[in-house]
């Protein structure tokens, strides 16, 4: 157990995830032989569902842009020492934000109701961050038990709206009526199709610009900013940051105030960008998995959007898988991200270990 | 109100409250020991659905609840080897628990049963049936988890030592013993109690298992536990008053109260996350959770 831990930069940051990720499928395999399946031919459906064809590809890229928000909004508050579990209710209030604006101005333009929408969903996913962040940073409450209990009190208020008050008079689903026309963001195939390329129809739209864009810019923030700076050295070393005039309270706010804006991102995807109305459960547990995509991406930006790919792949191909094996249901891709999470997260130190096990052998050797 | 929908909310709330309580009881003790647990929710769905199919094939309720109780004990020792053995973070892991157990359950049950993740539904001898009062053993079972874990803890050497851990595990590793064993221990005791709550669950209070049948009470439970300051009897007072409150959701739904109006069965719903939230905003009184909680323990070298 003694091992020496200090890794080569690029071991620690690309061997051990990966080494980690590799065993998770391995463990998932198992589960699919448990349930009388072929692994193999499971994986064949998985790629060739998400990446096989064009519109699997949408699909997938689709997916993945939601996973690139998720995985930011829990990487930002990570680097500042916090664990953000509540981007399920962040997204969902993004999404009530994302209602609230788009119904309410139906008579703008779209080049100004677009924007509006967006910043309805950042605004109101950082709200509902700021809270748990103020919480922890005023009053020492625990940022954990107030995201989780955030993500319940969001869900109970959006069944209470959508049943109540903003369900569509006519309808009988809680849900809203459609966004005015002019508010939807363009799907890729229109955009390609306005320059006289076809690409085969599907859910992704422009917001995948709109997550990388705003992977640069976290980028930019953690890594090349002052404020970046400040928000690390409170992940790092809160008492640190005293010492060196920082205020811990106010990074930690601001730092939660961040992801949630991110957080909504998801709802800007799933509802401006694809659904064009609020509904129930559009979040579909996608806030957890950004707690695995970050992990496996180290909380870097390019580690996240590559996660984010992998994810969106799983989740594409999965729904592919279920519909060529059923008894393989989408299901499977939940129990992947438990594993990742539970692998590249809580026993990062074993694989790492193992790692480093591994090098100081072969010093050894070459010795 | 008559003294009939009186009791008749009573006994819901009774009901309703037993899964919590053992949740509820099973987060103490491995808090107490210094071991965070988000994970009740997916432990107590783990032991639901193993509680339920085992009950299925042996054709027993008491042989599920055994079942169920492995199953749990198992996935609470995953627990344990990440965050006690191997240091890992341990909201971390509980978040990966709970999604295991959502997927889990669902896929093998699909593939079991092939009935979209449920099991077939228990009767007879397979259902624990009333004891005493209407209510099943179970029901007392978790009931006596009280004042047992309430003494063990609180009055006998092993329970010192292990809240002691809980709070300063250098001191109980100077003192000579085993800071592993007892987290250990607790992690074991935790996953009992919660393959209580989920066997009452499916095969206790309904007849089978349903995907996701907990819907969130590990995490009702794990408010109920902060609110209870991590101690057995208030535990006992706060998933009962949380029982209460969804005992009565179903019963205040249209009722118009004066002065207020309808009330939204929402917003009972919202009251338990919305009272530990204000708790722990140290609005009214504290809540301060056991020192070392949360904290793995590293052996000086």
């Amino acid at each position: 157990m003694s091992a020496p831990l200090d890794l080569p930069r690029w071991a620690d940051t690309v061997l051990v995830p990966a080494i980690s990720v590799v065993a998770a499928f391995l463990v998932a395999g198992l589960v699919v032989l448990a349930i009388g399946e072929n692994p193999l031919t499971a994986t064949r459906w998985l790629l060739q569902g998400s990446l096989g064809t064009g519109e699997g590809l949408g699909f997938t890229l689709f997916y993945m842009t939601d996973f690139i928000f998720v995985g930011l909004a829990v990487a930002v508050a990570y680097h500042a020492g916090l664990f953000n579990i509540g981007g399920e209710g962040q997204a969902t209030l993004a999404g009530l934000g994302i209602a609230l604006v788009l119904n309410n101005l139906t008579f703008l333009p779209g080049f100004l109701l677009i924007p509006l929408g967006i910043l309805g969903a950042a605004a109101f996913g950082a709200l509902w961050a700021a809270i748990p962040g103020y919480l922890q940073a005023k009053r020492g409450s625990h940022i954990v038990i107030t995201t989780i209990m955030f993500n319940w009190l969001a869900s109970v208020l959006i069944v209470y709206l959508l049943v109540n008050v903003l369900r569509e008079p006519q309808s009988m689903n809680p849900e809203t009526r459609a966004f005015p026309d002019q508010s939807h963001i363009p799907f890729m195939h229109d955009v390609f199709a306005a320059f006289g390329i076809e690409i085969p129809a599907s859910q992704l739209n422009l917001t995948l610009v709109l997550a990388l864009a705003a992977a640069y810019f976290v980028w930019l923030l953690i890594y090349r900013s002052r404020l970046g700076y400040a928000i690390r050295v409170v992940g790092s070393n809160p008492s640190a940051a005293v010492y060196a005039g920082i205020s811990p309270a106010r990074i930690i706010i601001i730092a939660m105030v961040l992801s949630g804006a991110l957080a909504g991102g998801l709802a800007v995807n799933e509802l401006m960008g694809y659904q064009h109305r609020l509904l129930l459960e559009f979040t579909s547990g996608y806030g957890f998995v950004g707690i695995a995509v970050a992990l496996m991406g180290r909380a870097h930006p390019v580690g996240i959007i590559l996660a984010s790919l992998l994810f969106g792949i799983l989740y594409q191909g999965g729904a592919e898988l279920a519909f060529e094996q059923p008894a393989i249901t989408r299901d499977m891709v939940v129990v992947i991200g438990g594993i990742i999470i539970l692998f590249a997260g809580a026993l990062d130190g074993l694989f790492r270990r193992l790692v480093a096990h591994l090098f100081a052998r072969q010093k050894l050797a070459r010795a | 109100m008559d003294l009939g929908i009186l009791v008749t909310i009573f006994d819901s709330a009774l009901r309703l409250s037993i899964p919590l309580l053992a949740a509820c009881l099973a987060g103490l003790w491995s808090e107490r020991s210094g071991v965070v647990d988000i994970g009740l929710e997916g432990k107590m769905l783990v032991a639901a659905f193993a509680g339920a199919a085992g009950a299925y094939a042996f054709g027993s309720a008491w042989a599920g609840l055994l079942i169920g109780i492995i199953a749990s004990v198992a996935i609470g020792l995953v627990h344990g080897f990440a965050s006690i053995s191997q240091r890992g973070n341990q909201i971390v892991s509980g978040v990966a628990i709970n999604m295991l157990a959502a997927g889990l359950t669902a896929i093998v049950g699909n593939a079991w049963y092939g009935q979209g993740g449920r099991t077939p539904p228990l009767e007879g001898d397979q259902r624990f049936g009333s004891v005493l009062f209407g209510h099943s053993a179970l029901v007392y079972v978790v009931l006596l988890a009280v004042p047992v874990t309430w003494f063990v803890l609180g009055h006998t050497r092993f329970g010192l030592r292990l809240r002691a851990v809980g709070e300063n595990p250098a001191a109980v590793d100077t003192a000579g013993i085993s800071v592993t064993r007892l987290r250990y221990t607790a992690v074991i005791i935790a996953g009992v109690l919660c393959g209580l709550a989920g066997a009452y669950l499916s095969v206790g209070q309904a007849a089978g298992f349903l995907p996701n049948m907990t819907a969130g009470r590990g995490f009702i439970a794990l408010a109920a536990l902060i609110f209870a300051k991590w101690r057995a009897w208030p535990a006992l007072g706060a998933c009962f008053l949380f029982g209460l409150l969804d005992a009565s959701a179903n019963q205040l739904q249209g009722l118009s109260l004066p002065g207020i109006g309808e009330v939204p069965v929402q917003a009972i719903q919202a009251m338990p996350y919305l009272m530990t939230v204000i708790l722990l905003a140290g609005v009214i009184g504290k809540a301060i959770p056991p020192r070392a909680s949360g904290v793995p323990y590293v052996k000086e070298r």
